[in-house]
């Protein structure tokens, strides 16, 4: 049985001036799916990942979020992904509760359900003890797990993380796939850009950018075995190296 | 609606659990009222002053109980000789001398005229002309008592006459000047600052992410800002008619839908600097030199613009405050109603609407 894609791009082009950032792109990602999104800096990841939650539009091409179009129906796809940025951006100076309740109520939660979620994070998490803390004093690898609760808060189809593990311990790290995994699990298309050539591993299909067109599309072992090497950091050395 | 409660409510969290921006907010247009109300000030009161009376006649005797009584003069000393001025003058205590000639008495019943010679310490210019002014309106009242009761008019005396404050109360000037600063400040650089603390944060893009429209985000950002000026506004009228007895005359209405009008073009001056900046440091940056330095130099708040040089009286014209200034002075000191102010109201309102019009369409370009 074939799965239903969940993003569809097709020549997807952004231009600033004449300098073409993403240069005709072409890719799907299927419902359910961990899609690893990797390239250096400035192989146009970011600009390509903007395109796709709305904030951006794309020069040329064409592109389907969740079913929606990023030309004509940008609003319908914010209301169905999740986003979290490589700053854990949540407010230092709220409370764990505050600011659940606040993205919860920017994504039109009710009232009962922000309770209801918010409870049911606190305990996933064990974040009793501090759930009345300001966000500020707390650790960066439990920002990060709130931060990715967060983009899951209105139960999106897609959730958009950009490089989230920049600067945290591997152990840290470790949970936080584990937080990826339950999510996919639970039918949620996870669109992931990352630095860490070991967590391209975990991802069901990875895609690698170079300078703004992506040079290599499959799953970490196809790839491994296509160029020949023994791990995706090799893969993403000869890549880049072309 | 109830997404911006949500979003009005944690913008009040930020607020109030900032100690700088609560300090800035309350605390400052507080000390800026009472300290320009009260320190700097150019009234005199009770300034020390000593007496050389070379007569001590009736007559003279009669003009020191007068000046002494007065509530802006005390008398410090008397001294005998010329010879003691300087040494008086160096002590620093005393501010001027009056010095009575021979046979004051004498010299105005036979010649009809006398001499009191009036010297200050004119190492502070401003003060030392304001005490000279006050010595002679003191002794040309004093004359014209004299001339009633002997029913000879011989000496004829222009009487300046000051209107709108006659008691030339400077904090009735600096209230206008003040409120401006204020509402600038807290509208302005508050929200531009805010607005680039999101941004440098990258809580901005998460909220650009969510479906909440970019207009919403901002009137979300910029509504507290609007209530607190308000409130601000008001804190400071009520602080110069009960402290400063400041009468205002006017609509206190129309005092408040034009103060209304000047917050929102400054927050869409501070918006357009949020637009134009990276970090909270440069918003403020923007903010003091682009904002609060015109408002303070170039709006007529201190230094008078018909004084001021032509390129500088043109410059004047663009600055909103300028304006804003001129209607607060009507409505407040010479209690006019809108007959009076409408061309500056109208030049107001279309700032305001440029100013929006202009941040409006530099954010969308900032998206992109």
């Amino acid at each position: 049985m074939k799965k239903t894609n969940v993003i569809q791009a097709v020549g997807l082009t952004k231009m600033f001036g004449d300098f073409m950032a993403v240069n005709a792109i072409t890719f799907d990602v299927k419902k359910g799916e961990i899609f690893g999104f990797l390239g250096a800096n400035g192989a146009g990841k970011t600009t390509a990942m903007k395109m796709l939650i709305g904030i951006s539009t794309p020069t040329s091409g064409s592109a389907q979020v969740a079913g929606f179009d990023v030309f004509t129906q940008a609003e319908n796809i914010k209301k169905n992904i999740g986003y979290m940025s490589q700053k854990f951006a949540l407010y230092d100076d709220l409370t764990v509760k505050e600011n659940i309740t606040f993205f919860g109520g920017i994504y039109g939660l009710s009232k009962v359900r922000i309770k209801e979620k918010t409870k049911e994070l606190i305990e996933d998490l064990g974040l009793k003890e501090v759930s009345d803390q300001l966000i500020g004093s707390l650790p960066l690898g439990w920002k990060q797990k709130i931060s990715f609760s967060v983009a899951l808060l209105h139960e999106p189809k897609i959730v958009f993380l950009d490089e989230p593990t920049g600067g945290v311990d591997p152990i840290t790290r470790r949970q936080f796939w584990e937080l990826i995994y339950r999510a996919s699990h639970q039918g949620t298309t996870i669109f992931v850009t990352t630095h860490y050539m070991d967590e391209a591993e975990y991802c069901d299909r990875v895609s690698i950018m170079v300078n703004g067109k992506i040079e290599a599309l499959d799953t970490p072992k196809k790839l491994k075995k296509q160029f020949n090497v023994d791990s995706m950091n090799d893969v993403f050395l000869k890549l880049a190296r072309g | 609606m109830k997404r911006f409660k949500g979003f009005v409510t944690k913008e009040f969290y930020h607020i109030f659990r900032d100690r700088r921006s609560l300090f800035i907010l309350f605390g400052m247009p507080i000390v800026q009222v009472l300290l320009f109300g009260f320190a700097i000030t150019n009234e005199i009161n009770k300034v020390d002053i000593a007496i050389l009376d070379h007569s001590k006649d009736a007559t003279t005797k009669e003009i020191i109980n007068k000046i002494s009584a007065s509530r802006y003069f005390s008398i410090n000393q008397h001294i005998d000789r010329e010879a003691n001025i300087e040494a008086v003058f160096k002590k620093g205590k005393v501010r001027a001398v009056l010095n009575f000639e021979k046979d004051f008495n004498k010299n105005l019943i036979k010649e009809h005229q006398a001499t009191i010679q009036i010297i200050t310490d004119a190492t502070d210019p401003n003060s030392a002309s304001t005490i000279s002014n006050y010595v002679n309106s003191i002794l040309q009242n004093y004359q014209q008592e004299q001339n009633k009761a002997i029913a000879i008019n011989y000496v004829i005396t222009p009487q300046p006459r000051m209107v709108y404050n006659p008691e030339l109360k400077s904090v009735y000037m600096f209230v206008p000047g003040v409120m401006t600063i204020i509402l600038m400040l807290v509208s302005a650089m508050m929200t531009s600052i805010s607005i680039t603390r999101e941004k440098e944060l990258g809580t901005m893009e998460i909220l650009l992410v969510s479906p909440l429209k970019p207009f919403q985000v901002i009137i979300g950002k910029v509504f507290p800002y609007i209530f607190l000026s308000i409130i601000n506004a008001v804190v400071i009228v009520l602080l110069s008619i009960f402290i400063f007895k400041m009468p205002v005359q006017g609509s206190l209405l129309l005092l408040g839908l034009v103060s209304v009008l000047f917050i929102i073009s400054a927050l869409a001056l501070g918006i357009l600097i949020s637009t134009i900046s990276a970090s909270q440091q440069t918003a403020m940056m923007i903010s003091l030199m682009g904002l609060m330095l015109p408002v303070i130099l170039l709006s007529g708040f201190i230094f008078p613009i018909s004084s001021m040089p032509l390129p500088l009286q043109i410059i004047s014209h663009v600055i909103p405050a300028k304006w804003f200034i001129i209607i607060l002075k009507g409505i407040m000191l010479k209690g006019v109603g809108l007959q009076f102010i409408w061309k500056e109201t109208l030049i107001l309102l279309g700032m305001t609407i440029f100013f929006i019009g202009l941040s409006v369409r530099r954010y969308k370009i900032r998206l992109e």
